[in-house]
């Protein structure tokens, strides 16, 4: 199906690993797909390799957003609690890569802007900044794009609720929109499991 | 000295040709454009959080309502995503007609897309004209799910149900009487697959006339020719992709370069401009619905040769009939646990990405092995188009931005998501 790629993704994932000598933290192939993981503080210069680099010419980055891992497996999480994940394409080569960098605080999530390398990066930062407060350093214009005007907090954020803390609507006395806290119940349709792997038994 | 500051125009969330909710703040000099600023998220509706608190049957619905004049395109993509995690073979006929389907979708898309530019730019005769193929291709989204816009109609393994042996029929009414049902009945006599085939045989000419309202018209010229010219490195780095990108000149279509499906057993031509402005792009536009087109016709003759299955057998992931249901112990179970619990997908995440009409459709997938997504990311191609409002812009007038931002062929649904 979707695996005609003028490139094998083992083959990819040595080219990759090559270009970027000891700049990624870890490096594999799942599915089709390769992902590499690198550390803050190598994101900047690893970001430019896999743009520039003979084997690796990504010179679009189609997608980069934020994840949240703090309830991931529905256990409390050890590891860093966000990640910023940027996809890449490379036009010219038609392959394709997936690059993770996890934040090294959780509180101050701060991680390097790739603005300047990819112009595209611009507002997929300002989202993942707005959705979940993670700040960009050194990108030029880092505001909200897609909350409300005076909106508080992060909503994308595991412990953000789904019907959020404020609702809105008009006011005929007052003659304008007023915001209150919500006053709908959260309810669960179907609950969330993860069920062992031999679940059900047979297979 | 006087200081000369820019004035600052709100093109406002409430107006025709802000293609929904968009407010762009325009600081101009006269009428010249200085800075655009597009705001937006009127229209965020938590799309993806939504995801995370529903099984992954629950949010397809969702995916149509991303893009509303796309929408089996944006559902085609979640499939392929949850069958990429799953590691699931969908049948050869579902395949085709998902092929099928989306092309009909990329002909809604595009007629919408003239349509709704042609309006903006001062021809309103186009959008009257495109809408009329528009009734055709909703009929045929109804026959097959029910509903005309939001079909709800792949599904994670196949599509929901086969294609229908019939079609519905034109009722006498008050303002249609028996004589001009005829002719109006004419065409859905058979089933699906032959009204498909007249449409396929009678939309080369609605193209061309189309073609003949604007392509030579020196109107339509003077408005898109040299407006919003992208060099293609500069679209290659600013996120372009789809038509956007081809009307820069790169040949670049995931329908050729990473084919899904059955996309590399249908024969078609991808268009590619030359210079990046608009015109080249309602160039590239208006000959992808003639390959569309192509592609449909070959798609209804494979699928009135190969009957066969259209979802997985794998009733884990998809619902068994209700005939087996009723009758069989096991099949019940697995529509007991379908229903209530949802499917679970195993630990990881994978990225799957449609030639959508407008670009890269893409969803992102993290699961940790739940029935319901850890993470689901929706890369939506107008989302980058528009942040490239602001370089396309300047130095253009106030309607030569409408121009622009009809050319990128924006839909909130899938922007702000």
């Amino acid at each position: 199906m979707m695996s005609a790629f003028a490139i094998r993704p083992e083959k990819l994932k040595d080219n990759i690993a090559a270009a970027l000598g000891s700049r990624f933290r870890e490096i594999n192939v799942a599915l089709d797909e390769v992902t590499v993981v690198v550390a803050v503080s190598d994101y900047v210069e690893a970001m430019q390799l896999l743009r520039d680099a003979e084997g690796c010419r990504f010179e679009q980055l189609v997608d980069l957003c934020g994840v949240d891992y703090s309830s991931y497996g529905d256990v409390p999480n050890e590891g860093a609690r966000y990640c910023v994940v940027s996809h890449l394409l490379s036009v010219s080569l038609n392959q394709r890569v997936r690059v993770k960098v996890f934040c090294a605080d959780d509180d101050f999530p701060m991680v390097p802007s790739v603005a300047e390398l990819w112009n595209s990066a611009n507002w997929y930062e300002r989202e993942a900044f707005d959705l979940f407060g993670i700040v960009f350093d050194g990108h030029n214009d880092l505001r909200r794009i897609l909350t409300d005007y005076g909106f508080i907090g992060h909503p994308f954020r595991k412990d953000f609720p789904l019907s959020g803390h404020v609702e809105m609507r008009y006011d005929a006395e007052q003659k304008r929109v007023v915001y209150e806290p919500v006053s709908i119940e959260p309810r669960e349709i179907t609950p969330r499991i993860i069920r062992e792997e031999k679940y059900g038994g047979l297979h | 000295m006087a200081e000369i500051k820019n004035y600052s125009l709100n093109f406002g969330p409430q107006h025709p040709a802000a293609h929904g909710v968009l407010r762009l703040v325009l600081e101009l000099d006269g009428e010249v454009v200085q800075r655009a600023d597009p705001h937006i998220g009127l229209l965020h509706r938590a799309t993806e959080k939504l995801a995370e608190h529903k099984t992954y049957i629950q949010s397809l619905p969702y995916m149509d309502r991303l893009d509303y004049v796309s929408m089996m395109c944006n559902e085609h993509a979640y499939c392929l995503a949850i069958e990429k995690l799953l590691g699931l073979e969908v049948p050869e006929r579902a395949q085709y007609i998902r092929v099928m389907f989306s092309e009909i979708t990329r002909l809604l898309n595009h007629l919408m897309w003239l349509g709704s530019h042609g309006n903006d730019c001062g021809s309103s005769t186009i959008l009257i004209y495109t809408f009329r193929e528009r009734e055709d291709l909703f009929d045929m989204y109804e026959a097959v799910s029910g509903a005309r816009m939001h079909a709800a109609y792949f599904r994670p393994g196949g599509v929901y149900r086969d294609l229908p042996d019939s079609m519905p029929q034109y009722k006498v009414s008050k303002i249609k009487n028996a004589k001009a049902l005829e002719a109006m009945n004419q065409n859905r006599q058979g089933s699906l697959l032959d009204f498909i085939d007249d449409f396929t045989r009678r939309f080369p000419s609605c193209v061309d006339e189309y073609e003949t309202l604007l392509t030579d018209n020196r109107i339509w010229k003077q408005r898109t020719v040299g407006i919003g010219v992208v060099p293609p490195e500069r679209a290659l780095n600013l996120g372009m992709t789809g038509p956007m990108l081809r009307g820069s000149g790169i040949a670049w279509d995931l329908r050729k370069t990473q084919p899904y499906d059955v996309y590399d057993r249908v024969d078609f031509d991808v268009p590619v401009g030359k210079t990046g402005d608009c015109y080249d792009r309602y160039l590239v536009r208006v000959q992808e619905m003639r390959e569309s087109n192509r592609i449909i016709k070959q798609c209804v003759d494979w699928l009135r040769a190969n009957p066969g299955p259209v979802i997985t057998d794998n009733h884990k992931i998809a619902p068994p009939a209700r005939e087996s249901m009723k009758a069989n112990m096991e099949e019940l179970i697995h529509h007991f646990k379908l229903f209530t619990e949802g499917f679970r997908v195993p630990e990881g995440e994978a990225y799957a990405a449609v030639e959508h009409p407008k670009g890269e459709f893409g969803i992102y997938i993290v699961s940790d092995g739940a029935n319901k997504p850890y993470r689901l990311k929706i890369r939506a191609p107008g989302f980058a188009h528009l942040a490239t409002l602001d370089e396309m812009a300047r130095g253009h007038m106030i309607a030569d931005a409408v121009a622009i931002i009809g050319t990128m062929d924006i839909v909130f649904g899938e922007i702000d998501r």
